[in-house]
């Protein structure tokens, strides 16, 4: 069969794929994926979309402190719909931003873990020998311990050498880069696996032999082979990099109040959860555990229509 | 041995049919089967993989893998009716009335659990025994099919064993509740060549003692030859051809079976250039109309492109190939030109 | 077998050591320990006499041997915010924390594992979707979160269940235990739920896949040839089968879970050693960082070592072949 090209060949393998036709005949994917889509669109438009800016002090006013969600008390106030906090922000408003920095630092995090997961994983696998055995050791080591105290660990580090308020300044890029180097392992190993099958093929040898660089070769090479895997992991890493992010803020050690993911604002109303306050928790948390579940929904399909042995 | 007795069949399969569906449509993959075994005889099954030989076997043990079915025709063991029997009433028969050897001896034990262990289990699920007299007729079963120093090797695990061993431990466990039939899937192909006499010898010498039938599927026409009383040949999901294996092999009255037998050294013969089958058997969703065989066969006729023949008496055989009948095969044409 | 489990030791050894050199780093050189034990007015003479005495003028190789010394000693030195020994907090807390973590992990096992077994039997039924979708929404909800909702709705609504702390506590020696008192017991329930749940999940999903593995294998199928009773399949032959890569990922979660405590310590004002640590971290209290990463370390091997010798139980290559390998290994 001739193969089209460009866009329109590309488009028309895709709709006549298998993973393509898994998609369609899972409605449960679907709405995963039209969640998560939805999701991602508020968040990144809740600047123009959300009714108030919460974090402008300037905005703010403790009489509408603690208003309960209009749609379902009659106490309630429209112009804050799903109530609001103590400080009298609209919780809403305060979901939306705090999504969008929630799904940055997953996202970001994901990146950071790929790319040092990915080098870390040619390097061991081309290399062989000491560099490879150090890394694989550290992998080993560090797959032992659950990727939240490695990320508590490197936070605690960083505050130890830098003052509060420098910290608060960087909190986002210390966070991110914490949860990164969590979760590099997983990459590392699925590439490192596959430089290995490829090192001894005979195109890497032809190419030692006219004088190419085997390393660009094999890159080129083992990439591809490599994208179904590292996708999956990528959403399944997504979900479990918000999840710390959360816990992390959660904890204290994640982003400040001044800047709330869904953790912080998870941990602020858990403060006044004792007195029946009980939406300035529960609304963020229902977002955060849509949002993980579309995420990992997405991942658990991916993992099994790129997979068939599974299905 | 007696092919074409009077005495009422062990099994006897009649238009067995096995469908799969598929999101693409449904597939059949054994179509319009019949045949029978007598007890003591050995049946050779025979085909190219895909053939549906196995998936026939399965069905007889009642163990096709969904999603797979029964989707017509009636199977008989001992004149009972077993197709439609509750999973409960089938597990009764297996392993007591009809025992089953797999492929390969290396994946067909359970790592975890010793050999006399496994023996003793199956025994006593069956037979009324003690734990005692189970364990002493597992010890006899291993003896008898040929296992050095039995006593010692009974607490042993399967990784423990050699491929052969392991086969034979197999065969201990089908033979062990004393089964009238033997459903025998490949039990060689995953051996040594040294090792794949001794268990064919095996199965043959134990099968005449005990008087079990023996249903042996293989894709090794060899083996057939060496064991088998009368053969079945597969195509397709079809029986193309059965009768008493020595006329099989001399006069094989099918193009298929004709063409399989050319593929056989022959060490007697001298100058004679091995044959082959061009093209390949058709997939399952591709069976083309009239006989599945005609796009590969050099003496097809008109008649081949659009009706399907039915098995038909072929001198002492019966094949299912318009040449048998006495309208013959139509107008000649020539083989269909395969690009493969 | 004994050069395996020697092996292993030696191992064990190693990943302690390491484990060790983090800690000592994070010891000696995050923060500088002269700053956080003296007084801002301290003059430079009597820093360097105190630096002299607590031997930070060593060698770095010497320093290590000491603090590993030390260590196996139970000697952390003093906490930055408490100026207690870090040995007696940590030794203080760690009945608390082991007695949740106990608690959740026979939770998550004697849940888990029997509905892995049922949805990997019968994963066409109804109760198994259903169960595999309450597992997903237990994937996706953090623990805090599941905390939390546990709390608004057992502690503040239906106000059955305590929302904080131990309850009463019987000394049994050094070791503090709340499983003798009725008030113990009740503030044990929605914490050890809290911490289970991620595991029972992960446990279920576990052995729901290798039950369909298993279930697929080729003795499964010359198992039914033989007409063995599904009972005997099911549990005899697949559940056995399914077990090594159970153990091993209970081993490996039975660490998470001391670690996952920090979470749920936090959110029911535990008194564990969880707590203890994310207060080090808010606080930079790094002889406490120290000392509980080493605890763990300790703990993980510990529990690795169970772990490999419990394979040897389960499986009978593993014992002849002096074990090379974990067989469903990571």
């Amino acid at each position: 069969m001739a193969a089209r090209s460009g866009f329109s060949g590309w488009l028309h393998r895709a709709s006549d794929s298998d993973v393509w036709w898994s998609f369609k005949s899972s409605p449960m994917t679907v709405t995963a994926a039209v969640a998560t889509v939805l999701i991602v669109a508020i968040a990144f438009l809740s600047p123009v979309l959300a009714p108030h800016t919460p974090f402008d002090p300037a905005t703010l006013n403790l009489i509408d402190g603690l208003k309960p969600p209009a749609m379902l008390s009659s106490d309630g106030d429209w112009t804050f719909p799903l109530g609001t906090d103590d400080q009298g922000r609209d919780v809403l408003s305060s979901i939306m931003y705090g999504t969008r920095l929630s799904l940055a630092v997953g996202f970001a995090s994901v990146v950071v873990a790929m790319v040092l997961g990915i080098g870390l994983g040619l390097v061991s696998g081309y290399f062989g020998g000491t560099i490879d055995a150090v890394i694989m050791r550290i992998a080993d080591v560090q797959l032992t311990f659950p990727a939240i105290l490695v990320a508590l660990l490197i936070d605690g580090i960083v505050r130890s050498t830098i003052s509060v308020q420098r910290h608060d300044e960087i909190a986002l890029f210390v966070i991110v880069g914490a949860i990164g180097l969590s979760f590099w392992v997983q990459y590392a190993r699925t590439v490192r696996g596959s430089v290995m099958v490829e090192k001894n093929k005979e195109y890497v040898q032809a190419a030692r032999v006219i004088g190419l660089s085997p390393l660009l070769i094999m890159v080129r090479h083992v990439l591809p082979n490599v994208t179904g895997p590292v996708l999956v992991i990528a959403t399944i890493n997504l979900g479990l990099a918000i999840i710390t992010e959360a816990t992390l803020s959660f904890l204290g050690v994640g982003l400040p109040p001044t800047e709330p993911s869904l953790g912080t604002l998870i941990r602020l109303g858990n403060e006044v959860l004792q007195s029946g306050d009980w939406w300035i928790t529960v609304f963020p948390g229902a977002t955060l555990a849509a949002l993980v579940l579309a995420v990992n929904l997405l991942g658990d399909w991916l993992r099994d229509a790129l997979n068939p042995k599974l299905r | 041995m007696a092919t074409e007795s009077n005495n009422p069949p062990l099994l006897d399969v009649r238009n067995l049919r096995v469908e799969f569906p598929t999101r693409r449509g449904t597939l059949v993959a054994v179509d319009d089967v019949s045949f029978d075994i007598a007890p003591g005889e050995v049946l050779g099954v025979v085909g190219e993989s895909g053939a549906g030989k196995s998936l026939t076997g399965n069905a007889i043990i009642g163990l096709l893998e969904p999603p797979g079915r029964i989707a017509g025709g009636e199977i008989h063991l001992e004149g009972r009716r077993i197709d439609n029997l509750p999973y409960e009433e089938m597990r009764k028969i297996r392993g007591a009335r009809i025992g089953a050897i797999f492929q390969d001896p290396l994946t067909s034990l359970n790592p975890l659990y010793s050999v006399g262990r496994q023996l003793v289990e199956t025994i006593r699920t069956h037979l009324p025994l003690s734990a005692g007299e189970a364990r002493t007729r597992a010890l006899d079963l291993l003896k008898e099919v040929g296992i050095p120093g039995a006593e010692s090797r009974l607490d042993h695990y399967p990784h423990q064993f050699s491929g052969g061993m392991r086969q034979r431990v197999v065969i201990a466990l089908a033979l062990c509740a004393g089964p009238r039939l033997i459903v025998a899937d490949e039990p060689t192909t995953a051996l040594d060549v040294s090792i794949q006499a001794q268990i064919i010898a095996l199965l043959k010498r134990l099968c005449r003692e005990h008087g079990t039938a023996v249903m042996l599927v293989t894709h090794d026409m060899g083996v057939i030859a060496e064991t088998a009383d009368r053969v079945a040949v597969m195509y397709a999901g079809r029986i193309a051809e059965i009768g008493p294996v020595r006329d099989v092999v001399k006069h094989a009255r099918h193009p298929y079976t004709k063409g399989l037998m050319g593929s056989i050294p022959n060490l007697g013969v001298r100058t004679e250039r091995l044959t082959q089958i061009d093209g390949a058997m058709p997939r399952l969703t591709e069976i083309p109309a009239g006989c599945a065989f005609n796009p590969r066969c050099a003496e097809r006729g008109s008649r081949c492109l659009v009706e399907r023949p039915d098995l038909m008496p072929a001198g002492a055989d019966k094949a299912a190939c318009w040449l048998h009948d006495r309208g013959g095969v139509g107008r000649p044409l020539a083989k269909e030109t395969i690009d493969a | 077998m004994l050069a395996f489990i020697l092996r292993r030791l030696l191992q064990s050894i190693a990943v302690l050591l390491t484990v060790g050199l983090v800690a000592f780093s994070l010891f000696r050189y995050v923060g500088d320990p002269i700053n956080a034990m003296v007084g801002q007015d301290t003059s430079m003479e009597d820093r360097e006499a105190l630096r002299e005495k607590l031997g930070l003028n060593d060698p770095a190789p010497i320093q290590f041997f000491h603090f590993i010394v030390n260590a196996a000693q139970g000697k952390f030195g003093l906490s930055y915010r408490t100026s207690e020994p870090v040995g007696r907090l940590i030794a203080e807390r760690i009945p608390a924390t082991l007695e949740l973590s106990f608690c959740a992990a026979v939770f998550a096992l004697f849940v888990g594992v029997p509905m892995g077994v049922y949805t990997g039997l019968y994963p066409r039924h109804w109760s198994s979707r259903l169960f595999q979708a309450v597992s997903l929404i237990g994937i996706s909800l953090p623990t805090f979160l599941i905390g939390i909702l546990l709390i608004l709705v057992f502690a503040v609504w239906l106000r059955l269940l305590p929302s904080f702390g131990r309850g009463d506590t019987v000394m049994i020696g050094w070791w503090s235990t709340g499983f003798l008192t009725w008030s113990g017991l009740k503030a044990l329930i929605l914490p050890s739920i809290t911490l289970g749940m991620f595991q029972l999940t992960l446990l279920m999903r576990l052995v729901r896949s290798e039950m369909l593995e298993v279930m697929r294998a080729d003795y499964i199928k010359f198992a039914r040839a033989r007409g063995l009773t599904n009972r005997a399949i099911n549990f005899g032959h697949a559940l056995k089968n399914t077990l090594v890569p159970v153990i091993t990922v209970t081993g490996l979660q039975l660490g998470a879970l001391i670690a996952f405590a920090i979470v749920t310590e936090t959110v029911f004002a535990w008194p564990g050693v969880g707590q203890l640590f994310i207060q080090s971290v808010q606080f930079s209290d790094v002889p406490v960082m120290a000392a509980y990463l080493l605890l763990i370390g300790l703990l993980f091997v510990l529990i690795n070592l169970a772990v490999d010798l419990l394979y040897f139980v389960v499986d009978p290559r593993l014992r002849s072949q002096g074990g090379s390998a974990r067989v469903a290994g990571h």
